[in-house]
């Protein structure tokens, strides 16, 4: 018998290489209490958390918990069916009046997870004759979506427009041609030139969706994002999102004003065939949508948090992601895996959790510490991040002793 | 000299920058294996291979070539109508 797991056995390896050095295992990490968005308690210790996506801390509002509860009162626990048979109650419903409020569409069509939103309206919107043009370093759930479909698929350079044009202008006459764009990469933290991007792509008469996962509630004058904030949201076929991000709970969503799309919700599978949303999911995720409507303090609060740890960690001599910081994202850029580790395992001592990320996740094969800020994040705690940024990479050699 | 043989000299000559390790190129030397690239360095080479010849090859194409020579039939084909 071929044994099927042998294929794993490179990964096995590196991992057990990687334990057998003594290092913390950095995927394994149990939260045991959640305090509050910022702080939770991890080995028993009190963590600062910085590696959430948490970036509005909806996950602990007093009205988002209270319509939580209250759903589940009402309705229970889950809805134990599909969107389509008996798994749309009340909630589902004004969840995308909510989406279509707050992003001023005339659509909004809420997935189980964001992953399955991508999964689904791409595999779906482009067949076999159409071509998806995306760039190379677009998240795991748009390749899958890809994958999952049969068009042709061609990526091109991260951020590139002139990239981008030459493949547009390669591509058949007469063929139908989707633009997969995300308004922040989540890797670097580093945003796409949309203006531009969009621009070519209408140009040569592509239909263009933009993930807008990393960027909801926070960039663009509404929070409606990257395409918000460079002006070309109108020229967007569809906006896809998630609420496991931002919105503080789970679940995946697409925006669009194209006058079909609701014909998507009986021929989309990742829609169709799995369970919608428990009630009280949904009521989290619309109250949060709503509130976060209004939240321009907060969206200022959190440009500063951004601002003044990419400073900082620059001071301390850190290589990061971007020059400027583009995001609520700031990627420290480790030398290798090893160091990444250590560095990982040195920062949760002093309190403090990121991400690790490495390959494949990461582009060019670099180990990045991610991290995530909240505007929920004090100034006091920000402080007290670049401190144990300054112990950790002292202890582990990644800075040096005299910033 | 034929179409074949032009599109596989001009292919080498386009392989020989990114030869890193200077392994000896030949129809049957395999990117991933033998040349040990990376999927930024087969995107610059697609990329320098598109403009060059004029033709595009999408990730579903990229997946059925393995080999220079795999490489070099697929060219063939894209441009015998041209």
């Amino acid at each position: 018998m071929t044994d099927l797991f042998a294929k794993f056995d490179p990964l096995i390896e590196q991992r057990a290489a990687l334990l057998d050095s003594g290092v913390a295992d950095p995927f394994n990490l149990v939260m045991e209490r959640v305090e509050s968005p910022t702080v939770a308690i991890c080995n028993g210790r009190r963590t600062i958390l910085l590696g959430t996506y948490n970036y509005m801390g909806m996950t602990f509002d007093p009205d988002v918990i209270a319509a939580g509860k209250k759903a589940l009162d009402d309705y229970g626990s889950g809805t134990t069916g599909s969107r389509v048979l008996n798994g749309t109650y009340a909630g589902h419903r004004a969840v995308e009046q909510a989406l279509k409020d707050f992003y001023a569409m005339d659509h909004a069509m809420v997935f189980s997870t964001g992953y399955q939103a991508n999964l689904g309206v791409i595999s779906t919107i482009a067949g076999k004759d159409d071509y998806i043009v995306l760039d190379i370093d677009s998240h795991a759930s748009i390749y899958d979506g890809c994958a999952l479909g049969n068009a042709q698929i061609v990526p091109f350079r991260h951020n590139d427009v002139e990239a981008l044009e030459k493949r547009l202008k390669r591509i058949p006459e007469g063929a139908g041609k989707l633009v997969v764009l995300e308004g922040v990469y989540s890797m670097l933290g580093d945003i796409a030139p949309l203006k531009e991007m969009v621009a070519v792509s209408k140009a040569n008469g592509a239909m263009v969706l933009v993930d807008e996962a990393h960027s909801m509630g926070f960039i663009g004058e509404h929070g409606r994002g990257v395409a918000e904030a460079q002006g070309v949201i109108g020229d967007v076929d569809f906006i896809v999102g998630t609420f496991s991000k931002s919105v503080g709970t789970v679940g995946g969503f697409c925006v669009s004003n194209h006058p079909k799309f609701e014909i998507l919700r009986l021929v989309c599978r990742p829609y169709v065939f799995t369970a919608s949303l428990p009630p009280s999911v949904v009521a989290t995720a619309a109250t949060s949508v709503r509130k976060l409507m209004d939240s321009a303090d907060k969206r200022a609060h959190l440009w500063e948090n951004s601002k003044r740890l990419h400073a900082g960690l620059r001071q301390l001599g850190f290589r990061l992601g971007t020059d400027e910081p583009q995001s609520a994202i700031i990627a420290v850029i480790m030398p290798d895996l090893e160091t990444g580790a250590a560095m990982w395992e040195a920062l949760l001592r002093e309190g403090l959790y990121v991400n690790l990320a490495r390959p494949p996740a990461t582009p060019a094969g670099m180990t990045l510490l991610r991290c995530s800020l909240c505007a929920l994040h004090s100034e006091g705690q920000v402080g007290e991040i670049l401190g144990m940024f300054a112990a950790a990479g002292r202890a582990t050699g990644c800075i040096s002793g005299v910033n | 000299m034929s179409d074949r043989q032009q599109i596989s000299a001009k292919v080498h000559q386009l392989i020989e920058p990114l030869n890193k390790k200077g392994a000896s190129v030949t129809d049957a030397t395999r990117f991933a294996q033998d040349l040990e690239w990376d999927s930024l360095t087969v995107l610059d080479f697609v990329a320098t291979i598109e403009d060059e010849f004029d033709v595009m090859i999408t990730m579903n194409m990229q997946a059925e070539i393995e080999t220079v020579g795999q490489l070099v039939d697929a060219l063939q084909r894209l441009t015998a109508g041209k």
